[in-house]
């Protein structure tokens, strides 16, 4: 089954601190879409690998959202992206899509 | 136990403070999104332990502990398991965790990075105090890294349009800046503007003719309006 973005993670961190759980949502909204921003902006200048740089940002969240088996394809793909290959480029904008729609109803 | 967190991602360092809070007499006193704040923080500041993130845009982790001259213990913190091997060359690294970061799991570094202050206040009769040398180096950025080069070994600054050309004993390096800048970072006592374009290591002059210096095999135009200055300095017999 595909996975769901999710805040597991976050509530595990928090410790039930609801105050955290909110700021910490806040700024991944806000750092999310200008990682996203200059992901594609590299990409569309095949700059790649400052693409493989943002993607090993964007792991970052990927993982915090609760994407495990996202975050290993997003391994893989930066690993594609430094020797040049933009193997798995689309099932790495699903994640990035899925991302945005689940951010978006926080 | 004083910390300061070093992490480009805002994410990470709010992560990193909310894991702190929970650690009895670990206090954060800053926060840094670049390592060169940091090294400007630590130049006036002892702390007793750093959070560092490896993978940063301009300056690694690693380039960043090879500016401490006494670094104090660093807990690396990274996304990426390939630098496990390389992280404990350094004796200062006391841990290394790989994102996404559990409580569980920084405990432990944690109680680690207290065993090591034991140790090191057992063995060391000297303060532990981190101290970037502004006074003998300095650090230029070329292709997105920080490069420390030593002020003595540098003989001569060469203006070229929007760079600039550093000739030292053993490299040279193409930087982009002006001689303006760079001049303010040089101590005056060593070095001197001979020509709208030049900078020199008085201490490297070889001979002086009428209007040139020559450093090592670089022969350099002294302006008229500068000489004066320039045979000031010299000791003459």
């Amino acid at each position: 089954m595909k996975e769901k973005p999710n805040l597991t993670y976050i509530n595990a961190l928090s410790g039930g601190d609801i105050e955290f759980e909110k700021k910490l949502i806040n700024i991944i909204k806000k750092e999310f879409p200008i990682e996203k921003e200059i992901y594609f902006k590299n990409l569309k200048e095949k700059k790649y690998q400052e693409v493989a740089e943002n993607v090993h940002k964007l792991k970052h969240k990927i993982i915090i959202l609760g994407l495990e088996n996202s975050y290993e394809l997003a391994v893989t793909y930066e690993n594609n992206l430094k020797e040049g290959s933009l193997d798995l480029k689309e099932d790495f904008q699903i994640i990035l899509k899925s991302m945005t729609n689940f951010l978006n109803t926080l | 136990m004083t910390s300061i967190i070093i992490d480009d991602e805002e994410t990470a360092r709010t992560i990193l403070g909310q894991l702190c809070s929970n650690i009895n007499g670990l206090d954060v006193i800053d926060e840094f999104s670049n390592a060169m704040d940091a090294i400007k923080f630590l130049n006036k500041n002892e702390i007793d332990l750093i959070f560092l993130d490896i993978h940063m845009p301009d300056f690694t982790g690693f380039d960043f502990i090879q500016t401490l001259k006494n670094p104090p213990k660093i807990i690396l913190i990274t996304s990426d398991k390939n630098f496990a091997i390389e992280a404990f060359e350094y004796e200062c690294i006391v841990d290394y965790l790989v994102k996404p970061l559990s409580l569980p799991r920084f405990i432990k570094a944690i109680n680690k990075a207290k065993s090591f202050k034991i140790e090191s206040q057992e063995t060391s009769t000297t303060s532990p105090n981190i101290n970037v040398s502004s006074d003998r180096e300095l650090f230029v950025n070329i292709d997105r890294r920080l490069i420390k080069i030593d002020i003595p070994t540098i003989k001569l600054i060469e203006a070229k349009g929007d760079y600039i050309l550093l000739k030292t004993d053993s490299q040279n390096y193409t930087v982009h800046s002006t001689l303006k800048k760079i001049v303010e970072k040089l101590p005056d006592s060593q070095f001197l503007k001979v020509h709208r374009s030049y900078v020199i290591n008085t201490s490297k002059i070889i001979d002086i003719e009428d209007n040139s210096v020559l450093i090592d095999r670089d022969v350099i135009p002294v302006s008229r309006s500068n000489r004066p200055e320039l045979m000031r300095r010299l000791n003459l017999l």
